[in-house]
């Protein structure tokens, strides 16, 4: 395992990173082996706390023994090159990986105190206080409305119509949708555009009122318009709900986030807050990545 | 030379002139610098001198076989005498045939007329001749067409466009021929049923209640009271296709679920073939399994309860007839809950949702036109199914609604009416067409039906 990680690294600092290669290299090839996180990875007010965990698909290791706490009302972006586990750690945030054959999680993942892999957790009810937003936005072939009542009704959170109407209004009103969809409820959510798609996964998913929303890439199937919109949304969201967001887009990260997290072929290099990891970031694979040197 | 050598023969000459066409083709790229010189590429110039090779001479083969005939039996007819001449032409179609089993050897040639043999060996003699001259124009024509095709080729040819050309227009023609059957079933059975509304009319065949097609030869024969009122019948069909809809719908939709949704994927490698195996076995075998098994059971049972069970009944065919359709509905089902994105899985099992919940809420809906797209053709294929009705359901015509008792269905009244000898020109032989006529109409109404239902509560996903 460890002679991929070498082989891999040393591609990445031979071909992309002339400021590596001058570096010490054997000292830098044991720095990832061996990595420790460095930066601020624990926090004190911690909704959620991922302790020296491990990710295995089958006999594939695809993130190596990962420590980080994700704040309360806060945004942490997890950011990092394609294949580096970032959407693996998100998504056995909320078991989404129980789903996938062979896939183990070792360490340690809490939430409020509660530990979320022990046998005695109803994954249904952890998925209800942890809602998640895909990378492709994928409404399902419902009306407007009904996408919205979804997850209120199979959580029986209503006794009444009306109640149900009022949760889909402010759902949809907080996801900002309401003035474009308030006329055609009843229309299939596949209907609408792209960015509006996601928008209406975003209040899908507010609508049960979880307490930490997990975002995969969000944005990326989007246009730059509609991801602005997202991106403004998600900042509205940060004051009443935690959210854990991974992306590609450097900038989308530096403007929605209070701490990131840096992720590089399955290790954490680094968490800190966001504009120290922007401008003055502790680690040298952090900084070639944020400086585009790879990526 | 046989016509089916002939067509062997021309498959040869054209595999052939593909590799000539070919060859040919690539010595011009040789000589004028390579592939690239080339507008088509050399398999397409080989494609397009076997074309010109075999498609003219295929065509002339064609018109020959199909003029043939009628050509050698007029020549022979002029070596016959004025008296012995035909008047009419069912008698003309009498003595060609009497004349071709004589040439034959089929018919003992005792006690006919000389002129008669003379001209069946007349006949002989021109086929012989016939097919000689057959072989002889038709390799002559792919010998034109070869050279013909072959001197097209230039590196500038474009041999490309021609021969995809034909390749459209041979697969049209395939779409055409599976029109035009259909198209020529539905005339035949047409016009079959006019002759048969001419003595029964339309209403008391569509609304008539009472079923009982045997019409007297005689005056005085008892029990023949030829009322032709399909009513019966179609209750009958609906029976049993209702009762078999009823077991196979459940039964295949949660097979299907369960093995696609929930099923380890070990299992669903073994059970999905297995299950598909029910759809291997011929009709017959669930028809005796139904009429000799299943039968007498449900009497047994019946008579527990002190319930009169026809021994013949409507419940036994259609529970066997579910049995069988199964496999048309899970395996259909299936594919289409197969088929349904896992995003929207993970959608709903990540807003809390339970596994069952996904499925009965998301992943069923979005699937649910290919699901009833795979219900109707298995409600059509109820209504088409024979053995086992004939086998397991009888054939009296009762008009009721109670599967207890013996039925008959249309498919086993058209069966009855056209097995053995019959007279064509008989109401009774008629009344078939007819049925059959009704039969595909109630089956293509009903697919409209559920094409408009899916259509109307159809939740598409991308």
């Amino acid at each position: 395992m460890s002679t991929t990680v070498v082989s891999a690294a040393e591609t990445d600092s031979n071909t992309r990173s002339q400021h590596l290669m001058s570096g010490d290299q054997t000292n830098f090839l044991n720095d990832i082996q061996d990595h420790v996180t460095v930066g601020t990875c624990f926090s004190e007010n911690a909704k959620m706390s991922i302790k020296n965990v491990s990710v295995f698909y089958g006999n594939k290791q695809a993130i190596f023994d990962a420590s980080v706490d994700i704040t309360e009302n806060q945004v942490i972006a997890m950011i990092g090159p394609s294949g580096c586990g970032k959407s693996t750690l998100l998504r056995s945030l909320n078991r989404m990986n129980d789903t996938i054959e062979g896939c183990r999680v070792k360490g340690h993942i809490s939430m409020d105190g509660q530990d979320l892999y022990s046998p005695k957790l109803d994954v249904v009810e952890l998925r209800a206080r942890v809602g998640m937003v895909f990378q492709k936005p994928n409404p399902f072939p419902k009306s407007i409305y009904d996408n919205v009542a979804y997850g209120p009704k199979i959580h029986g959170l209503t006794d009444s119509r009306y109640e149900l109407d009022e949760i889909v209004e402010e759902s949809l009103r907080r996801a900002g949708l309401w003035d474009e969809v308030r006329d055609r409820l009843q229309q299939p959510g596949t209907g609408l555009s792209g960015g509006q798609q996601q928008r209406l996964c975003i209040a899908r998913a507010i609508a049960v009122s979880p307490e930490v929303i997990l975002m995969d890439e969000p944005c990326s199937a989007l246009d730059p318009i509609a991801t602005a919109r997202i991106e403004e949304l998600i900042e509205e969201l940060s004051q009443n709900f935690t959210i854990a967001i991974v992306t590609h887009n450097m900038q989308q990260a530096a403007r929605v986030s209070h701490r990131t997290a840096y992720f590089h072929l399955g290790k954490l290099i680094e968490v800190n807050p966001t504009e120290q990891v922007f401008t003055m970031p502790e680690h040298n694979l952090t900084e070639s990545y944020i400086t585009g040197r790879f990526g | 030379m046989q016509s089916s050598e002939m067509f062997l023969l021309l498959l040869g000459a054209s595999v052939l002139a593909f590799f000539l066409g070919r060859r040919r083709s690539e010595a011009l790229a040789h000589i004028s610098g390579g592939l690239n010189s080339l507008h088509s590429l050399p398999n397409y110039h080989g494609y397009f001198t076997a074309i010109w090779t075999a498609l003219p001479a295929l065509l002339v083969l064609i018109i020959w076989m199909t003029l043939e005939n009628y050509v050698i039996i007029r020549l022979t007819f002029e070596s016959l005498p004025e008296h012995l001449l035909p008047t009419d032409t069912s008698s003309t179609t009498l003595l060609a045939n009497k004349i071709n089993n004589l040439a034959l050897g089929v018919l003992p040639r005792d006690g006919q007329p000389t002129e008669i043999l003379a001209a069946a060996k007349q006949l002989l003699r021109y086929n012989e001749f016939s097919r000689w001259t057959m072989a002889a124009v038709v390799s002559c024509t792919a010998l034109m067409g070869f050279s013909w095709g072959r001197s097209y080729l230039s590196t500038e040819f474009r041999a490309r466009q021609p021969v995809e050309s034909v390749a459209q227009y041979v697969l049209f023609c395939c779409a055409v021929v599976a029109i035009f059957t259909t198209l020529g079933i539905l005339l035949s059975v047409i016009f079959e049923s006019l002759q048969f509304f001419k003595s029964v009319p339309v209403f008391d065949f569509v609304f008539g209640l009472e079923w009982s097609p045997q019409t007297a030869i005689r005056d005085d024969q008892v029990g023949s009271s030829g009322s032709f009122g399909a009513v019966p019948l179609f209750v009958g069909t609906l029976l049993v296709s209702a009762v078999a809809m009823c077991i196979s719908v459940p039964v295949g939709l949660m097979s299907a679920i369960y093995l696609a949704e929930y099923a380890h994927r070990s299992t669903r490698t073994y059970a999905k073939p297995a299950l598909e195996v029910l759809a291997g076995i011929p009709t017959v075998v669930y028809g005796f399994f139904a009429a000799l098994t299943l039968g007498p059971y449900l009497r047994t049972i019946g008579e527990s309860f002190d319930l009169s069970v026809s021994s013949e009944s409507a419940l036994a065919a259609g529970i066997v007839m579910g049995v069988m359709i199964i496999p048309f509905i899970s395996s259909l089902a299936d594919d289409v809950i197969t088929a349904v994105p896992q995003a929207m899985r993970d959608g709903s099992l990540a807003m809390g949702a339970t596994h069952s919940e996904t499925v009965w809420r998301v992943v069923i809906p979005a699937a649910l036109p290919g699901i009833v797209a795979g219900i109707m053709l298995a409600i059509s294929r109820a209504i088409g199914e024979t053995m086992i009705v004939v086998m397991a359901s009888g054939l009296a015509a009762n008009l009721t609604a109670n599967p207890l008792e013996s039925v008959t269905t249309v498919t086993v009244q058209i069966v009855t009416l056209l097995t053995g000898d019959q007279e064509f020109d008989s109401p009774k032989t008629l009344a078939a067409f007819a049925l059959g006529l009704m039969l595909f109409i109630v089956t293509l109404i009903l697919n409209v039906i559920a094409l408009q239902v899916v259509k109307r509560f159809r939740e598409q996903y991308e």
